[in-house]
This record gives C-alpha cells, sequence and structure tokens, in this order.
C-alpha cells in the first residue's frame, strides 16, 4: 500500500516506520513561527516549563504583524515581550513591525521548503502547503513544547483528495476553487484531515493560488492542506527563494484516500463566501449589486503580489466609489517595494484607495480598518465570522482581488467584467 | 475527578472569534481574557458564567483561529468542561494542553437542554444528566492525551521531559 504526500512527509520526521490515519506520533520539527498574539502566551509556558534554550535557533521565526505598528499599550507590552524574548534566545530571524505578514514573509525568507515539516502559532500555517511542505497551527502552550523540544505530537490525518479538472475561466483562480470547495464539504468537512489538491487546474495554478488554496484549508478544519510540488514550485524555490536543497514527495498511485472529491471548473464563476461562514459559498453573480460599505485588498490569504496585480488591473483609470473606503495591504515590505517598482500602488492612490501596512490587523478587527454597526464589507480575507471585522451586526463578503477591487468601484458588490 | 455543573449550550461552529473576539488578543492575563469571554456569542455573557458551568457545543467547537486565548478565557471565567459533538483541531489540542477537561459526545448534546445540571466523570467519560436522570459515555481519551493530562497539562509534561533528558546528558 502506497502513501499520499502528506504521510510520506510525516513518516520521514518521525522514528516509526509505519503509519496510518489516527495513530499518534511523535515528529522532528523543520521550522516553528510565532507572532505578537500567540508569542507571549508561548513564552510565559516556555518558561513555566523550565527550558533554558530554544531547541535550534536558526530555525525559529518571530514575526510581529498582528496589532503592529503597537495598536495600543497593551500590544505594545506583547511586542516587547517578543523582541526581549528575541534578544534574550538569540532569535535572529525576528521581524519588526512592518516588515510583513508572518505567512508570507516565512516563504520569502525560504523558510520553507518542500518537504519541510512546520509548525506555527496561528492557524493559517496550513498556507505553506502551497510548497509541498506539511505545515499546521497550534496553540500558544503546543508551540512552547516544540521550540523547547524541536518535537511535537501528532495524529496522521485521514486524507482527502480534491481533483480539479476542466478549464479555469477568466477571474477565476485559487480563492475563487477553495471558497467554492469548502462551500461543497462545509466548514468542519476536512476536520483534523489533510485535503490534498490535485489535477490538471491545479498543475496550471501559480504558486500564489496554490498558497491561497492551502491557506484556507483550515475553514474547512483541516490539519493541513497540500499540493504535490512540481516544475513550478521548483522554478519559484530556485528563481525567487534561491534554494534548490529540499525533498520533493509525491503521492503513490496506490495511496489510499478516505474520499476523493472531483469538481468540473470549467463554468465556475467567481465565488463569494457570505456572512457568516466561510462555507457559504455562492456565484458572484447571486449577490451582485449588494451595498457595501468598505473593500480590503491584501492578508495572508491574497496579499502578494499577484493579488495586487489583479486588483491594479481593475483599479487603473477607475475610481474607488466615493461611499466606499477601500484598504490595500501589500502581504511584506518586498511586495510593497515591488508594487511601488511596477506603479501599483500609483494606481491604488489614483483610484483613491488607501494603502496600509503589512500587517494582519484589518482581516481580523483588530487594529484599523474596522466596521460599524450594519457596515458591510468586501474582502479578499479568510473569514467572515460574526463581528469578525468589527460590529456583531457588520457583515464580511469574501472574494478574490478582482471581484473586490471592482466592487470597490461600483459601491456594490460587483463582478470584474462590469468594469473592464 | 467528578464535574457537576449548569449548563449553557451553543449549536455548531461555534467560532473563536465568538469565544474572544480579535480586538482582545493582546490581552494574555486569564482574569482580564475571562471577562470577554463569549462576548462575540453575546455582549452580556461573561457576567452570566458562574463557577463550574459547563459548555455544552455542537460539531466542531471552537473553530478558527489558533488563539489559545479562548480555551484560557473559557476556564478562567469558571468552566469546568465543554461537552461537544466534536471540536475543532486546534481548540482541542489548546484546552488538553492548559487543562480544560474536553468530551465528545454526540448523543450528550441531543440529551443536554441549556439550563440542566450535569455530571461528568473526567476519569471514564460518563456523563449523567441530572436534571432529566439520563446519561451518555463520551469518546474515551487517546492514552497519549490522557498522559499530557495525567502530567497536570503540557507545561508539566515538557518539564519533566527536559528534567529527564538533562539528567541522561549528565
Amino acid at each position: 500500500m502506497g502513501y499520499t504526500i502528506t504521510e510520506k512527509i510525516l513518516l520521514d520526521h518521525t522514528q516509526v516506520k509505519n503509519i496510518k490515519p489516527g495513530d499518534i506520533i511523535q515528529v522532528d520539527v523543520d521550522f516553528i513561527m510565532t507572532n505578537d498574539i500567540s508569542g507571549p502566551v508561548s513564552v510565559k509556558q516556555f518558561e513555566k516549563m523550565g527550558a533554558k534554550k530554544v531547541f535550534d535557533i536558526e530555525r525559529m521565526a518571530i514575526i510581529l504583524d498582528h496589532f503592529t505598528p503597537n495598536k495600543d499599550l497593551s500590544a505594545a507590552e506583547a511586542c516587547k515581550t517578543m523582541r526581549n524574548f528575541a534578544e534574550k534566545y538569540g532569535i535572529k530571524n525576528f521581524y519588526d513591525a512592518g516588515s510583513g505578514i508572518e505567512h508570507v514573509i516565512m516563504h520569502e525568507k525560504g523558510y520553507v521548503k518542500p518537504g519541510d515539516l512546520i509548525i506555527g502559532g496561528d492557524s493559517h500555517t496550513v498556507t505553506y502547503g502551497g510548497l509541498g511542505a506539511f505545515s499546521t497551527g497550534v496553540g500558544s502552550t503546543d508551540l512552547a513544547g516544540v521550540m523547547a523540544l524541536g518535537k511535537i505530537w501528532l495524529k496522521v490525518p485521514s486524507q482527502l483528495r480534491f481533483v480539479y479538472k476542466g478549464k479555469i475561466p477568466e477571474w477565476v483562480g485559487g480563492k475563487d476553487l477553495i471558497i467554492y470547495t469548502i462551500g461543497q464539504i462545509g466548514t468542519d468537512g476536512a476536520r483534523y484531515k489533510t485535503m490534498e489538491f490535485s489535477g490538471e487546474v491545479i498543475k496550471g495554478l501559480e504558486i500564489e493560488d496554490r498558497l491561497t488554496m492551502c491557506n484556507m484549508a483550515i475553514e474547512a478544519g483541516a490539519k493541513n492542506g497540500i499540493i504535490e510540488p512540481d516544475d513550478k514550485t521548483e522554478c519559484y524555490m530556485r528563481e525567487e527563494i534561491g534554494i534548490t536543497d529540499y525533498r520533493v514527495y509525491k503521492s503513490d498511485d496506490d495511496a489510499r484516500y478516505e474520499a476523493t472529491f472531483e469538481f468540473d471548473v470549467s463554468n465556475l464563476e467567481p465565488q463569494v463566501a457570505v456572512p457568516f461562514s466561510p462555507g457559504n459559498a455562492k456565484g458572484v453573480s447571486e449577490v451582485t449589486g449588494i451595498p457595501i460599505d468598505q473593500v480590503v485588498i491584501g492578508s495572508c490569504t491574497n496579499g502578494r503580489l499577484k493579488d495586487l496585480r489583479e486588483a491594479a488591473k481593475i483599479l487603473k483609470n477607475n475610481k474607488v466609489h466615493p461611499k466606499v473606503r477601500a484598504i490595500i495591504f501589500p502581504g511584506s515590505k518586498k511586495i510593497y517595494k515591488q508594487a511601488l517598482k511596477e506603479g501599483l500602488i500609483d494606481i491604488f492612490i489614483n483610484s483613491g484607495a488607501m494603502i496600509a501596512i503589512p500587517g494582519c490587523g484589518v482581516c481580523f478587527g483588530g487594529h484599523m480598518g474596522v466596521l460599524a454597526e450594519g457596515e458591510r464589507a468586501v474582502s479578499t480575507t479568510n473569514r467572515n465570522f460574526v463581528g469578525r471585522m468589527g460590529h456583531k451586526s457588520s457583515e464580511v463578503f469574501l472574494s478574490n482581488p478582482a471581484v473586490a477591487a471592482a466592487s470597490a468601484i461600483k459601491g456594490v458588490i460587483a463582478h470584474p467584467e462590469e468594469v473592464v | 475527578m467528578i464535574i457537576q455543573g449548569r449548563v449553557f449550550k451553543f449549536g455548531d461552529d461555534l467560532d473563536t472569534d465568538a469565544i474572544l473576539p480579535g480586538q482582545y488578543l493582546s490581552i494574555s492575563n486569564p482574569e482580564e481574557l475571562a471577562k470577554h469571554c463569549m462576548e462575540g456569542y453575546q455582549q452580556d455573557f461573561p457576567q452570566k458564567i458562574k463557577q463550574g458551568d459547563i459548555f455544552v457545543g455542537g460539531s466542531n467547537f471552537g473553530c478558527g483561529s489558533s488563539r489559545e486565548h479562548a480555551p484560557i478565557a473559557i476556564k478562567a471565567a469558571g468552566v469546568s468542561c465543554v461537552i461537544a459533538k466534536s471540536f475543532a483541531r486546534i481548540f482541542y489540542r489548546n484546552g488538553i494542553n492548559i487543562g480544560l477537561p474536553l468530551f465528545e459526545c454526540a448523543e450528550a448534546y441531543e440529551g443536554i437542554d441549556e439550563g440542566d445540571t450535569v455530571q461528568i466523570d473526567t476519569n471514564n467519560g460518563l456523563i449523567k444528566n441530572l436534571t432529566k436522570a439520563t446519561q451518555f459515555q463520551a469518546m474515551p481519551l487517546p492514552d497519549f492525551i490522557k498522559d499530557i493530562i495525567m502530567s497536570g497539562g503540557l507545561v508539566e509534561y515538557v518539564k519533566n521531559k527536559l528534567k529527564n533528558s538533562r539528567r541522561i546528558s549528565l
């Protein structure tokens, strides 16, 4: 019997010779990451554990991105805790306010390689499956344990395979595929399981779209999302990151899956997840015309260069509707600089949009862009729970960057075709 | 250990933004977090919780973010146990790690109403609804997880591991 890519990565990081779904195994971790919200609790637990050092200071990154630049006094204290920790324990991979979003920095800096096993103190750590790594999020105490031991216990997840066929239509990308998929299986449809994305459509996707898909695997409850590395992955690692030394795992033909889902996406239209669940997937034509107050473009889901280019294509020579606040935040400093160089930032500012500092605050109603009672946003982020971006009665509609940009211009939820 | 308390009942997919809204995530003090427990679900909910109360939830309880602040707030608010049809993965790990007893039992969800008084034997997972005089058997905990609980949570578990490895290296 064969193994899937996820099972192969787990096997190569554990002492046991055979695994099956449901087994609890202890694995060696290649890299860990934390931020300014899960981090301070981890630091407290790490010290309570009596740990004297981080298992490997080269293999940990601390990225301050959630409430930065310091939103208030308590955020300032949290960031200070992390800054002091990095200094005390010698963590050089330290990224202070404005550097970018953790799940963008992690792959930009080469901390993620295909075949790696990565644990992060944030649920969207699943993002790196887009490069063929096994990565998953944990809470603060779990992360403190890995900081001390370099190991963690994991339950081998059941394997789900998603095969996408057909020809992907214009204006449809990774974001639409994942929203559609969550709509099909529900927000607990992959609970505790692996979502392996495959098929001709996935092979055609750019790395950014693959990262977007894996990023939202958690919204279906998944332990990890993953895509087999291919030529595009190798090209990305070599050209963009400058790394060629890593292990490529592929699923065996006789690997066992608990279930396989096949989707023909030839007729799929851009998807919108309506409040209050990422699983409430609808075709954009079902919701066009709904008035909005805010548009958010960015985040660990859709804050990469390709996403900004897509938004710029729509916003070029157009104006954001006077009743809409459009907030655009590049995923990292590197992306910000490149967007400047390409003239994207000019396009955004000329359109009437505002540029925010790379970070996570807007996405979770934590810092900037908070919605008032009854307000409505179209956002390229990943969650639209009750009160996610502000008041309990406010609403978030999740979409791809092109739909968000078109909606910003029209002042209502709109299809990109309406403005180009 | 026997836990007994009054029940608050919730539906499916109770997310961590409902349990602890994102705006409070820069706080890490448990007592402060407790003041906002379930505020995203109902504004005045924190005032309703009494020491020993039990939460009963539907499927995918605690879905969403990895914020350990959510189970910390529940525990610090005085909630003694959470029973659910199923738990979201990260919430489950977090709860176990900080010593918040969690039990999966779909039948109990169906057979318990808000306000009922419920008793749980944490050793064998037997759940008794004292109000309705019915009982349910929760899924037993895997041995590995029992080890962590027996150690007193993950902090103690790792502390022991570190002590042992130092002894070996000496």
